[in-house]
């Protein structure tokens, strides 16, 4: 078979197999969706204020926001997959009838403007808040103009993101092995975290890698939520926004720096956890 | 609140529209070629189609009720708001926003644009102060400025570049005073509501702004010796597309009938 | 609510399953009663869609019957009039399933090793155990290797130790080889029956496949449309087919014996008799020719039609298996006509009901058999 690499058995010629010439009707659209996406990108790049980055960066608190940022995002993350993991498993087990509405719910914020989860926040954990207030009255506490705020505001817009990654994959996950693990003694718990977890663990490590980078771009919930102050709730995205009123330069640089952050971030979790097959 | 993302909507809306402005023709001729008939005077119905204004976040009710008033006046005519901190619009305008008119809480604002010539000159149409805004419950008992310079007292103030931040850091300043803020709002609208919605104990934002919010805050004033105000320039935009149209606004603003309405807002005479 | 279904390793090899159950699945209803003493393997056989599965799932504890009892030894597993159903993981069955669903994150040995863990015990004490079950099986050099890289035969292999391994009262396996190509279908099947064989417990084998149930079990039950229409030993099945389907499903005369010349391929049988066989066994790749020792114990399969009729003594021809019978029974199948003989050994033997007219066959005739050695085939015997 192989020193007749060109001819078949029958010596006809084997006829090589080009890959297919994509269509036309779906190589434009293609091509401008990559312009599309990737022209503003370059303007980014273009515009950049190369020469005064490191002035930028050292006037406008960059590296405090940035720290902020990183800080808040992956706290963020880890409070979404405590609490999402177990929530994405009851809704796709649970055979109770408002499960379909309880899905829809909880996934609400990811339709939802930020703004208006913000909005949303403040009513339920704002100093006047259904449950702020109690929390103001009972221990003093006040959610807004604090950090935890930013995680807060953060976590209930990308907690979605993750409870729909790892419910997809645990309905479409196989259900055989939970019940072979069941037939070995396993109960219910025990199974869930010995069999299915590892089962997901793919779909769970790309779904907090969505949940991270939709945290760390979060800007109007936050804003509305937790407040603008430097060092305590200014985030990335409100440094490059406060940046952009007044000094556009400045907000480009700070653009870069989380592009950068964040390019780095996927890059490296892609290496270590996205790869297609990746043995996890 | 939701103020806070009007400038990327409008951002947006500039990047669609330049090029329809490009193929579009120039409505302006067809009232004879004579820029002086088209003051607010002119004949009802010798002015149309479409302006829009870019103008402070803090004239949002004001400007409002003038834009109503001047459509009325002047049937066919259409005048639609972008109100935002002065800043953030200035910035829009100096990159291509395709706005008729530019309203500003500051006058640094405004000489960006002209320095920019975005605009030719302007016209200071009204001033502004500040006033101390509480929530009617007033749970952190605020009498005076100073208490706002009490640990535990969560004061929200607008960011220093936008005007009403500006103004709040020199009056600051007059009473010498040191204030930790809990948070720095994008802009006059944003930081009143923190008070609304009961989270700040207090705000400084501009008397028009405790006016406007009618009794959901009270106001406190501050002392005339230690206070600070800014002025509002206005400006017709070079680039308008419709130019005398803009022109005409601007007087209407400038007008009596447009000073009574900014009185009762609660702004100064110039 | 529910009795605990363990009982302590000792005397549980008394323990037989006792069945009666109803269960509603979908619009098929599964009705069958039926009992399986400790070290007996039982084969449930039947068509697709004919409730062989569900009854195991009834078995195991994956899904509650509807009526009737399950029970192994004195412990009521399920038992809907008294409220009584313990879940699966109280159970002590070991189920090989069909598609072995072994857990792809762990190795080889923690598969083995998850019952042990599963009950709580330390995880050296419970690889220890399970590098013990491999060894048994022949397949500890497997222990480190992930589920991915293994064969089909050695997943089969390690489905069947991990259910071993969790030392059960009740061993449940479904359609154990259906996923194995051909030749290992073969290698492992003997294996199999090797090992259910060393089990004290009972064994349910759910398959569609007559060999394989003919020559692992002990006994069979046919199941069609979710009612038993057979229960027997495999000779008792094959040669009195309660329906058509257990003919057709069992067209095959079937014999054990012991190779006594490699040579001639002569099989001594149990019942005293010989036949040459040089057929080729169409699922062994090495087409017949590589014969085990002398002494072997073999499996001998006749087809019915591969037999020739004779009412009297045939001409030695090519066909050198020739032996006399008398009738027992004839039966109209679909097409043809399957004539029961009694001899040395007893055939099934398929004739057209044109040869049945000229032949003149009838209860009690005498007749002459014979079949070529090239249609008759052996293979070693589990």
């Amino acid at each position: 078979m192989t020193s007749e690499a060109g001819t078949t058995p029958d010596g006809i010629p084997r006829r090589r197999v080009a890959s297919p010439r994509t269509p036309w009707p779906i190589a434009v659209p293609a091509g401008l969706a990559v312009a599309f996406l990737l022209v503003p990108l370059a303007g980014m790049l273009i515009r950049a204020p190369w020469g005064q980055l490191s002035r930028i960066l050292a006037e406008t608190q960059a590296v405090e926001a940035l720290r902020l940022s990183l800080i808040c995002a992956t706290c963020a993350t880890v409070i979404s997959l405590i609490l999402g993991v177990p929530l994405a498993w009851v809704l796709a087990r649970s055979r109770a009838r408002g499960t379909r509405y309880l899905r829809a719910l909880v996934t609400l914020p990811l339709v939802l403007p930020p703004v208006v989860g913000g909005v949303a926040l403040l009513l339920a954990y704002g100093r006047v808040g259904i449950v702020g207030s109690h929390l103001d009255r009972w221990f003093g506490l006040t959610l807004p103009f604090t950090t935890v705020a930013v995680v807060i505001a953060e976590t209930f817009v990308a907690m979605p993101f993750l409870i729909v990654s790892v419910e997809g994959a645990l309905r479409s996950g196989d259900r055989g092995l939970e019940e072979a693990a069941a037939t070995l003694g396993s109960r219910a718990f025990a199974t869930f975290r010995r069999v299915t977890l590892p089962q997901v663990l793919p779909s769970i490590a790309a779904g907090s890698v969505l949940c991270w980078a939709r945290a760390l771009g979060e800007f109007g919930a936050t804003i509305t939520f937790a407040g603008n102050l430097p060092g305590v709730t200014q985030t990335m995205p409100g440094a490059v926004y406060r940046a952009f009123e007044t000094d556009p330069p400045a907000a480009v640089a700070l653009s870069l720096v989380l592009l950068t952050v964040s390019v780095t971030v996927l890059v490296l979790l892609r290496d270590r956890w996205l790869r297609p097959g990746a043995d996890v | 609140m939701a103020r806070c993302r009007l400038p990327l909507v409008a951002l947006a809306a500039a990047w669609l529209a330049l090029p329809l402005a490009a193929c579009g023709s120039s409505p302006t001729s067809d009232a004879g070629g004579s820029p002086s008939a088209s003051r607010s005077s002119s004949a009802p119905g010798s002015l149309r189609g479409e302006i829009l204004v870019f103008a402070a976040a803090s004239l949002t009710d004001a400007f409002t009720t003038l834009g109503k008033q001047f459509q009325e006046e002047h049937p066919g005519t259409t005048v639609t708001f972008n109100f935002a901190a002065s800043s953030a619009l200035a910035t829009q305008i100096t990159q291509g926003a395709p706005a008729d008119v530019f309203a500003s809480a500051s006058t640094t604002t405004m000489d960006q644009v002209v320095a920019a010539k975005a605009a030719d000159r302007a016209t200071t149409f009204v001033r502004n102060q500040l006033q101390i805004a509480v929530p009617p419950a007033n749970p952190a008992r605020i009498a005076r400025l100073a208490d706002l310079a009490e640990p535990g007292v969560k004061v929200v103030l607008c960011q220093p570049e936008v005007p009403c931040g500006a103004t709040a850091v020199k009056v600051f300043a007059n009473a010498g005073l040191t204030v930790a803020p809990v948070s720095l709002e994008a802009d006059v609208k944003s930081t009143l509501a923190k008070v609304t919605l009961g989270e700040a104990d207090a705000a400084l934002v501009y008397v028009t702004d405790v006016l406007a919010a009618q009794g959901a805050v009270t106001g406190i004033e501050i002392p005339a010796e230690v206070n600070a105000s800014t002025s509002y320039p206005i400006a017709a935009l070079s680039a308008s597309r419709n130019p005398e149209l803009a022109a005409a606004f601007v007087d209407h603003v400038l007008s009596t009938r447009g000073a009574a309405v900014l009185t009762a807002a609660g702004f100064a005479a110039p | 609510m529910r009795t605990d279904g363990r009982t302590d390793g000792t005397g549980r090899s008394e323990q037989g399953l006792a069945a009666q159950v109803s269960v509603v699945r979908g619009a098929l209803t599964v009705r069958a009663r039926l009992d399986v003493k400790p070290g007996e393997i039982l084969a449930v056989l039947g068509p697709n869609g004919a409730g062989k599965t569900t009854l195991l799932r009834a078995f195991s504890g994956l899904l509650a019957i509807d009526a009737g009892t399950i029970s192994v030894g004195t412990s009521v597993w399920d038992d809907p009039g008294r409220g009584i159903f313990v879940p699966p993981t109280e159970r002590r069955v070991g189920v090989v399933f069909q598609d072995y669903r072994l857990f792809p994150h762990l190795s080889v040995v923690d598969n083995v090793a998850f019952a042990a863990r599963s009950r709580g015990a330390p995880r050296r004490q419970a690889r220890e155990h399970a590098a013990g079950v491999l060894e048994r099986l022949g397949i500890a050099s497997l222990a480190g290797y992930r589920p991915r890289r293994l064969s089909g035969g050695q997943a089969q292999r390690v489905a069947l130790a991990r259910a071993l391994a969790s030392d059960p009262a009740l061993l449940l396996l479904d359609e154990p080889l259906a996923a194995l190509d051909v030749r290992t279908r073969l290698e492992i099947r003997g294996e199999l029956r090797r090992y259910l064989a060393a089990f004290h417990g009972p064994s349910v084998l759910v398959t569609h496949d007559p060999l394989e149930a003919m020559i692992i079990a002990d006994r069979i039950l046919v199941l069609e449309e979710g009612e038993v229409v057979q229960q027997g030993t495999p000779a008792e099945v094959a040669r009195r087919p309660a329906t058509d389907y257990v003919a057709h499903l069992v067209g095959l005369n079937l014999y054990r014996g012991t190779l006594a010349d490699r040579t001639t391929r002569r099989i001594d049988l149990d019942d005293g008799s010989s036949l040459y066989a040089a057929g080729a066994d169409p699922q062994d790749p090495a087409g017949g020719r590589l014969l085990p020792m002398v002494g072997t114990r073999m499996s001998v399969a006749v087809p019915p039609t591969a037999i020739s009729l004779y009412t009297r003594e045939p001409d030695a021809g090519s066909a050198r298996n020739v032996w006399t019978g008398v009738v027992t029974q004839l039966e109209l199948l679909a097409d043809r006509v399957r004539v029961g003989v009694e001899g040395h050994p007893d055939a099934l033997v398929d004739i057209t009901p044109a040869a049945l007219t000229a032949l003149g066959l009838d209860v009690g005739r005498r007749v002459w058999l014979s079949a070529k050695a090239t249609e008759v085939v052996a293979y070693p015997a589990a």
